[in-house]
């Protein structure tokens, strides 16, 4: 800056120094990263922005249908003929059960109404396949075939022939991401079959599952299925998770509960996307502000 | 073919459009599927680097910033987590951009690797801290693939410049 007050000639003006632009940059970058990790803010701003990389997306995932494809169309004779036979043979066993599960419902419908409880809520289900892993090397998510077109909502559970693998988290129009129960930071609230002790299950890395919260003299031992319990209002009751695979009964405050997940999380193809169709009422006024 | 300020080659001078559609480019290329095959390379990264070095007037922070969040929407990651680590790159490859055109194209290379690494480690520990599993040390391993491709990369995104606009025999260079 010159002491008569001249302007430096265009040539020189480059804008602002560049530490102070990075400083700029790193600072927006930061508040961005506070605001969707910490408070998921930025999710209105994603979906508006995905409008621009969406086609691009859609143009870049075409080669891994074409090579996907192919090598379904590729696959041999034989391979499909054993399929068959496996098929044929569940299918069996699977229609027996569900004769009986049928006059199982119905019963329980009466029952319930003999007792004047609530009816057990109704459950709508989507058939997808998972097209591949989501790219992000943080987590552990998949993107599945089917998305809001086809009536996806975030959320929902997603179980294969064995158990539940993971939720819904984000819908795009004809796709859909779903965090795997393994991601640590998926959580899913569990009950035990054998007693009905309730906790809360949560992913730990590397296909491993912890139930936290769990008192150190509870009743769980190694082997005790998990099923979701359904407190959450979001999961479908009764839906298996994961077996128990060790408890430490002795550590401090909280036992620790290694479990493993019933359906194949990280291995499955063929899924259901599985909901409530009709959602519960409401909690309470007075539940309000305290916690989520 | 030297494209170092050494070499008595001159280029034609880049188009606007041009960096900008290799950016794009790259943007596709990254957002190819590819499952968790390690060693696929940052293609923005790449291409940010060597446009930051190679007209550091005209791409910077910005850029990064711009095409950190286009990844980041893309592919699912946090919002400004490649945002972040490209701003960084763009800063430190446009400070070396005076230095690192001196060398060689195999010596650029090696000046490039620690910046894609340190762009890298800065997405790591944005995503540790905010309770992520570490990913493992394969990871890392596409910093090292973008410095085999830095030779070959050179070479496709200066083609454009080195068209001849005539060819005069007399000319001394």
């Amino acid at each position: 800056m010159s002491l008569v007050g001249h302007q430096p000639p265009p040539i020189f003006r480059r804008g602002l120094a560049p530490v102070a632009r990075l400083l700029v940059f790193v600072a927006i970058c930061l508040a961005m990263l506070v605001a969707d990790l910490r408070f998921r803010y930025l999710e209105v701003l994603r979906n508006g922005l995905s409008v621009v990389t969406y086609p691009l997306q859609m143009a870049a995932a075409t080669p891994a249908d074409f090579v996907r494809n192919a090598s379904r169309y590729f696959g041999t004779l034989i391979e499909v003929q054993l399929d068959n036979a496996e098929l044929r043979r569940q299918q069996l066993g699977s229609g027996e059960r569900l004769l009986r599960f049928e006059l199982l419902e119905q019963e329980n419908a009466e029952l319930r109404g003999l007792l004047g409880m609530a009816q057990r809520l109704e459950v709508k289900s989507i058939a997808a396949e998972i097209l591949y892993d989501a790219p992000d090397p943080f987590a552990r998510k998949v993107i599945l075939d089917r998305g809001a077109q086809q009536g996806v909502e975030a959320g929902l559970a997603v179980v294969d022939p064995s158990g539940v693998i993971g939720q819904v988290t984000r819908v795009h129009p004809v796709q859909s991401e779903v965090t795997l129960l393994t991601d640590r930071n998926q959580a899913i609230p569990v009950q035990v079959v054998r007693n009905g002790l309730r906790g809360v299950l949560f992913g730990a890395g590397r296909g491993r599952l912890e139930m936290r919260f769990v008192l150190p003299d509870s009743d769980i031992q190694a082997g005790d299925r998990l099923v979701t319990s359904g407190l959450d209002g979001v999961f479908v009751p009764g839906l298996p998770v994961a077996t128990v695979s060790a408890v430490d009964h002795d550590s401090d405050s909280f036992a620790r509960i290694d479990c493993e997940p019933l359906a194949g999380v990280e291995r499955s193809v063929q899924v259901l996307v599985v909901g409530r169709a009709a959602y519960p009422p409401p909690p309470p006024e007075h539940w309000a502000g305290r916690g989520r | 073919m030297q494209p170092t300020n050494r070499s008595s080659r001159i280029l034609l001078p880049v188009r606007l459009w041009f960096i900008y559609l290799s950016l794009l480019v790259a943007l596709g290329l990254e957002y190819i599927p590819s499952g968790r095959f390690p060693g696929v390379p940052d293609w923005v990264a790449l291409v940010l680097a060597f446009w930051c070095i190679r007209e550091p007037l005209r791409i910077g922070v910005g850029a990064g910033f711009i095409f950190g969040l286009l990844l980041d929407i893309g592919l699912g990651a946090a919002m400004g987590q490649h945002a972040l680590a490209y701003v960084v790159l763009a800063w430190l490859a446009n400070g070396v951009a005076r230095r690192v055109l001196w060398f060689s194209p195999l010596q650029q290379a090696l000046h490039v690797l620690p910046i894609l690494l340190v762009a890298q480690l800065l997405m790591v520990l944005v995503r540790l801290v905010a309770g992520a599993e570490f990913p493992g040390w394969t990871y890392f391993l596409s910093s090292f693939t973008g410095l085999l491709l830095w030779l070959p990369l050179t070479f496709l995104l200066l083609l454009p410049q080195y068209q001849p606009v005539d060819r005069d025999d007399n000319r001394p260079i």
